[in-house]
């Protein structure tokens, strides 16, 4: 297999070639000029470097975890410890990474650009939310100093109100605060999708990435502050006992569950819808075709959006609420797989006869769709009430938003940062390496969560620091595959660090891609665009990117 | 007034200096503003939201112990409230219209007006927590049901009796009433700083060239703070102000 021949990558002669000397990111020098630019782009890398410190947090606190389950008996760290691993995993994961992965950094640095705008419509708005983020991540890790918090990420009570002395009300600080940063990138971008699309720009001219943002922006914008509210009302009932919870005074621990729930479910298609956003440019791109049913996948995002808010109760199944609403919910959990199959089936129609090539972001890509297949439809099992009760509070729920979050979100925000690091820094990342690490990171996440379905079939139930020998097997299994998905996520950092500095100059558009992103020069100028510019064909339109090409040809000849 | 000298077509080629590099036109910048202040308050109702739904789950549950507790806030301070409430909401509807017609010395007015009705509010506000606190209303470990048990034993004689399980959920009422109000009372304040900042720019002249969409985007905001009153208003006074009958 000669890597020459399969590959769309075309890039300028690199003897000559050279970074453009005017963008972004040598248009102010300074700490300063980064701290408190108002710059979407560079924004966008502020955030990029900060989700991805706390992503090796969280990180870390997996591999403690996954350590711990190496043997059944609980010999690493104390029971509540524990506790405290699994809690901070989740917190960190949940709201520190992956809610702003893809859009606090890829969106951030992208839409504007998609839009054919110069910025977002509130950039100070956009920084403050960079602030507000930093704020929540330093609340949270002064939680974890001071002592830690055990109260899992769902912060159920009466468990965190009542019956634990940990630091609930710091880290609930951290993410009520945390939560206003995601508002602020929602609130953001919505405004900046209505009002800043430049002329010939129709919504159903933008790219399925605008689409899927303007989707998980809906959900930021109505989930998010009722979040906050439940948080307060936490703190608040830990503070001065208002009652409100508290089942002595006549409150209802349920009533919280159904407020958390209420952002927290939608927050799962906060986490993954721009995600798919990323899949559609990339499949896209490297099979050489429009999205199949480019309205479809469009119009599901939305539809993903909205049931997303009437599903909320399926993790209440088993808390006895009432069996009538109950069956309502799991039908309508059940209508979400629609709109998800809508999305994979047309990529994979976009696959069909298409010149498909094998480069990182579409490995990366294949990863997602396979995974948040597995992810998707066990969600399935789930939302049917009988499988609910065999198999909620065990490993295969576990196992199951894994494959949706990890599996699929991580996969999707890594084949992002792949795509589009040529456009953000104007290097090349090193493309054999990388290919390994999507391969290793494939290979390894599939070791770790793959037993942990058979386990939770078995009935190995979740958040406990030991478990009957018998269940070892999978447990030693489960372990070695989070090794290796460690080196898997190692190894980017490391490489993508290594080409800023040495990878070869990329050029405006290495991947022969037709987003305006690519139109411009890599790393793109502070206002993007010198004119702005006009639309006058379709997303995803090869034929006009050759033609462009073509006359461009023709002028120079 | 020399900013006044240049007078064109609104909304057509006016320059002014508030016109941010990344809009393409000022058109496009007010929308924008105005389009996210709206979707702002869609926040703000989702985040209040929260709160009515915690209210209507426990006024269905606990209506015998609402009704008394909703008694004892007093009508005639929430009333007068409500009316100096929708006064400062007229007179900030004035300071939009001002601005738009670039009255200075009027804007300046209105928007002074706007502010000590909603000093005003927070004035009398603070009288009714006052007035609770002093009555052991206040949730918390300081919590007094007596009032509600034996109400004539206190010289309370237009209120039934309540058995003392039912009363303690008068507890969850005045929370709801303090978290209610209390969200509402620190968007007020919030309310107020921005408005003395907004005078001191308008004084300036800053709203009355062409430019009013600051004033615009505060006056929604403060429009919404006002409903929202008007729905905690009747919801939290006026459960059922005839208990005897």
């Amino acid at each position: 297999m000669s890597a020459t021949s399969t590959t769309i990558v075309t890039l300028p002669d690199q003897t000559t070639a050279t970074i453009p000397k005017k963008n972004y990111i040598s248009a102010e020098h300074g700490l300063l000029s980064w701290l408190l630019t108002g710059d979407h782009k560079r924004i966008a890398m502020l955030y990029l470097i900060s989700i991805t410190f706390f992503f090796f947090i969280g990180g870390a606190f997996a591999g403690l975890i996954r350590l711990e389950l190496l043997t059944p008996q609980p010999d690493l760290v104390a029971s509540d410890t524990y506790n405290k691993f699994f809690s901070m995993h989740g917190i960190i994961m949940v709201f520190l990474f992956l809610v702003p992965s893809v859009p606090a950094t890829i969106g951030n640095f992208l839409i504007p650009i998609m839009l054919g705008a110069r910025d977002l419509a509130f950039p100070k708005i956009n920084l403050l939310s960079w602030y507000l983020y930093l704020a929540g991540g330093t609340l949270t890790l002064a939680a974890l100093v001071l002592g830690g918090v055990d109260t899992g990420w769902t912060f159920t009570t009466p468990l965190s109100t009542h019956y634990l002395n940990t630091h609930v009300v710091t880290t609930a600080c951290a993410i009520f605060v945390a939560g206003f940063s995601s508002i602020f990138t929602g609130l953001n971008f919505i405004v900046t999708i209505h009002r800043m699309r430049c002329p010939g720009m129709t919504w159903f001219r933008m790219p399925l990435f605008v689409w899927s943002h303007y989707a998980a922006s809906i959900l930021m914008v109505l989930g998010t502050p009722v979040l906050a509210i439940s948080i307060v009302l936490v703190a608040l009932e830990r503070l001065i006992g208002i009652g409100v919870f508290d089942p002595n005074k006549g409150g209802d621990p349920l009533l919280f569950q159904h407020l958390f729930w209420f952002y927290s479910h939608p927050a799962v298609y906060i986490m993954i819808l721009p995600g798919m956003g990323v899949i559609s440019e990339v499949v896209s791109t490297f099979s050489r075709k429009r999205v199949f049913g480019y309205t479809a996948v469009a119009f599901s995002s939305v539809a993903i959006a909205l049931f997303g808010f009437f599903v909320w109760e399926h993790h209440m199944f088993i808390m006895g609420v009432s069996n009538y609403s109950a069956l309502v919910f799991s039908l309508l959990t059940m209508l979400v797989a629609v709109p998800s199959a809508i999305k994979i089936f047309n990529w994979a129609f976009t696959l069909q006869k298409g010149s498909i090539t094998f480069e990182t972001p579409m490995l990366y890509a294949f990863g997602f769709m396979g995974l948040f297949t597995i992810g998707g439809l066990t969600g399935v099992f789930l939302a049917a009430l009988g499988m609910d009760i065999q198999l909620t509070e065990t490993y295969f729920i576990v196992a199951h938003f894994h494959f949706v979050m990890v599996g699929g979100m991580l996969m999707a925000f890594l084949s992002g940062v792949h795509f589009w690091w040529p456009k953000m820094t104007g290097r090349m990342y090193p493309e054999q390496i990388s290919k390994l690490a999507a391969v290793v990171t494939f290979i390894g996440f599939n070791l770790t969560f793959m037993p942990q379905f058979i386990l939770g079939y078995l009935g190995m139930p979740r958040r406990y620091h030991a478990y009957p020998p018998e269940y070892q097997v999978l447990n030693v299994l489960s372990t070695a595959g989070a090794t290796v998905l460690g080196v898997g996520y190692m190894l980017p950092i490391l490489y993508l660090a290594w080409s800023l500095k040495y990878g070869p100059i990329a050029g405006n558009n290495p991947w022969q891609a037709t987003g305006l992103e690519w139109q411009i020069q890599s790393p793109p100028l502070t206002e993007n665009f010198t004119e702005i510019p006009v639309m006058d064909h379709e997303a995803y339109d090869y034929e006009w990117l050759e033609h462009k090409t073509q006359q461009e040809v023709t002028t120079v000849g | 007034m020399p900013r006044e000298t240049a007078v064109h077509e609104p909304h057509e080629h006016v320059f002014i200096p508030q016109h941010r590099h990344h809009f393409e036109t000022e058109e496009q910048q007010r929308e924008a503003g105005s389009f996210g202040m709206w979707l702002f308050l869609l926040t703000e109702i989702m985040f209040f939201g929260g709160l009515f739904f915690a209210y209507l789950l426990y006024r269905n549950w606990y209506y015998d112990a609402f009704v008394p507790a909703s008694n004892f806030l007093s009508v005639t301070l929430g009333g007068t409230n409500t009316a100096i409430l929708i006064t400062s909401g007229f007179c900030m509807a004035l300071a939009v219209w001002a601005a738009e017609v670039r009255k200075k010395q009027f804007l300046v007015i209105a928007l002074i007006l706007t502010t000590v009705f909603g000093l005003a509010f927070i004035g009398i506000k603070y009288v009714e927590w006052h007035d609770e606190w002093e009555h052991h209303h206040v949730p918390g470990a300081g919590f007094d049901i007596s009032e509600f048990v034996s109400p004539n034993a206190h010289g309370i004689t237009d209120q039934k009796a309540i058995p003392p399980d039912m009363a303690q959920h008068c507890q969850i009422f005045f929370f709801l009433y303090f978290a209610m109000t209390g969200m509402h009372a620190l968007h007020m304040i919030i309310g107020i700083g921005l408005l003395v900042w907004l005078i001191l720019r308008a004084q300036r002249g800053d709203f009355t060239a062409g430019y009013v969409a600051p004033i615009e985007n505060f006056g929604l905001y403060w429009h919404f703070v006002d409903i929202v009153w008007l729905f905690l208003f009747p919801l939290l006074y006026l459960i059922n102000r005839h208990p005897l009958k």
